[in-house]
């Protein structure tokens, strides 16, 4: 068995995101970048997945620009046995990738195809479920337990109701949640071996893929700032202001 | 054109967040119809045709829509969209799940999670977890809309009498099929929809603390949070979590205790309506966003918050 896993490259959750002062975007030089949080959970879960002789093969792939070169070589270093980075500049909508992901899958024949349950740059989360939809495939979002089965998986999700178990055939996609497992660190001699394994790269446009935004960004702007309020001095004087001033409580 | 809404419902009522959901897709045009797929769901079907906003509801009841499926869902919808200019639904769980998967098949760019609409194709979204909001603008013959539920007022329940027109079903899915569903049973409210929300940070040290912050989430009728720093050290579940990669809360009420006051954890909650910081480092980032902040030792101010609010005569629920 096969498994693909998509992972982008995004900012840094700890950083502080600045917006350009001319609105048309979030500054991203000199700014701190890592592998999207939960396509982490996805390759590790590939890599568990593999680790207990359920697959043979951990691919993973990112869609972007040259330096996303680096988060497939971080997914490497964690126990991806090859990578592949498709070539895009610009903003690439979730659409667009997942076209991009339908073609690969198509080449790669995967079994399965992982990734996490949405980015948290543009927070779109769609692209999973738009693959899933172009190769005509079953999805299991927000993915939190994972069983494998003869030809199928079942998958706990996660939903605001509480959990939902489902049952998908293979190939199928699963978009990945936090809980789904503890990613690990990649150590010194997996980040060297990592340097040795190969990844492919292809531009969009031999795919024949048109990645040209369909959404135009009219502008981006900072969220109205929230001013500090005031320091109380005592636990009496809190409770007082929430009744009486706040009236929230 | 008009705008085709998807209900969220269990078969017998409509879910909350389906309101909000309506008066969002009623701002972007008035001729609002609502798309029941249910199995035995004429109690949601007629509801939903009692809602003033809506001008038309299609009501598909086959039991391949007694449990809810993206794949099942996407066919019958599909069938439909040639009627509309919009296609929308909640962006929570289920709408997350399934729209994409409309859009795609119509090789439309969707727009997700919108908290404003401008006009019939533009709108505004947060990216970066709020930290930024973006004015975008679809280009697309049919727009594929998400809407953040607690961006948009509830619609009203009743003062209309709409249609109810009997759709037919799509094609079944082979590809996936629903086991169960096991919902959270709490007597405390959903941490995404509380009034008022109180969260620990590493500053509480121990699982075993949290019981100082159940203790006064009890009193206040709150649902319980808590920071990245709290549930990465074992404190409590990711459930509770509240910040970027957790949950996004907007309380009318949001008590942060023993949080300094990551950007993650900022996120997810500055658009509280007021904001309580109880915190020992009086230098802690929390306290640039508190309306009320408290420089205290959470360990003697927690039982003493407790002990003032059980001296008011009322507390509002």
């Amino acid at each position: 068995m096969k498994i693909l896993v998509a992972v982008k490259r995004v900012i840094d959750y700890n950083v502080q995101i600045r917006v350009k002062e001319d609105g048309s975007g979030i500054v991203t030089d000199n700014v701190k970048m890592s592998t999207n949080p939960p396509d982490d959970n996805a390759i590790e879960e590939a890599v568990k997945i593999k680790e207990a002789g359920k697959a043979t093969e951990v691919v993973a792939i990112s869609v972007g620009e040259e330096k996303a070169q680096e988060t497939v070589r971080k997914a490497l270093a964690v126990g991806a046995d090859r990578g592949i980075l498709v070539k895009a500049e610009g903003t690439v909508e979730p659409l667009a990738v997942s076209k991009i992901l339908q073609k690969i899958v198509e080449k790669e024949k995967p079994d399965l195809v992982f990734m996490g349950k949405q980015a948290i740059d543009d927070d779109c989360n769609q692209t999973g479920q738009m693959l899933a939809a172009l190769l005509n495939w079953p999805q299991a979002t927000f993915a939190s337990k994972i069983e494998i089965k003869e030809k199928s998986l079942e998958v706990i999700r996660e939903i605001d109701e509480g959990l939902e178990t489902i049952e998908v055939n293979m190939p199928a996609i699963v978009t990945c949640d936090l809980r789904l497992n503890e990613p690990r660190y990649a150590s010194l001699p997996n980040i060297m071996k990592a340097k040795k394994k190969p990844i492919e790269q292809i531009n969009a446009s031999d795919l024949g893929v048109d990645t040209k935004p369909r959404i135009d960004q009219i502008k981006v702007e900072e969220p109205p700032k929230r001013k500090a309020g005031i320091k109380v001095a005592s636990v009496e004087e809190l409770v007082q202001k929430l009744k009486n001033e706040a009236k929230v409580i | 054109m008009s705008v085709l809404l998807i209900a969220e419902h269990n078969n017998k009522e409509v879910k909350p967040f389906t309101l909000n959901a309506i008066s969002a897709a009623s701002q972007i045009n008035e001729d609002v119809h609502v798309l029941v797929l249910g199995s035995n769901s004429d109690s949601v079907a007629k509801s939903i045709s009692e809602c003033s906003n809506v001008k038309k509801v299609i009501h598909i009841n086959n039991e391949l829509y007694e449990n809810y499926l993206a794949e099942n869902y996407t066919s019958a919808i599909i069938k439909l969209s040639g009627d509309y200019s919009h296609i929308i639904c909640s962006a929570n769980t289920f709408g997350k799940n399934l729209m994409p998967r409309i859009a795609a098949l119509l090789d439309v760019s969707q727009i997700s999670d919108i908290t404003k609409v401008i006009s019939e194709d533009t709108f505004i979204r947060p990216i970066y977890a709020g930290n930024a909001f973006a004015t975008v603008k679809s280009n697309d013959k049919i727009k594929c809309v998400t809407i953040r539920p607690t961006s948009f007022d509830s619609a009203p329940s009743s003062g209309g009498s709409a249609e109810i027109q009997n759709g037919e079903p799509g094609d079944a899915t082979e590809l996936s099929k629903f086991i169960k569903k096991e919902e959270i049973k709490s007597d405390r409210p959903e941490l995404g929809t509380a009034r008022v929300v109180v969260s620990g940070g590493r500053g509480m040290q121990s699982g075993e603390n949290f019981k100082l912050i159940t203790a006064v989430a009890d009193k206040l009728n709150a649902a319980i949070g808590a920071s990245r720093a709290a549930v990465d050290a074992g404190y409590i579940t990711n459930d509770h979590q509240v910040g970027q990669t957790g949950k996004v809360v907007v309380p009318d009420l949001y008590i942060a205790v023993g949080i300094s006051g990551a950007i993650q954890h900022l996120a997810g909650m500055k658009e509280s309506k007021v904001i309580v910081a109880i915190n020992k480092d009086g230098e802690a980032p929390i306290f640039s966003i508190a309306d009320y902040g408290l420089e205290a030792d959470l360990f003697d101010a927690l039982p003493k918050f407790l002990e003032e609010l059980n001296k008011l005569n009322t507390i509002q629920k």
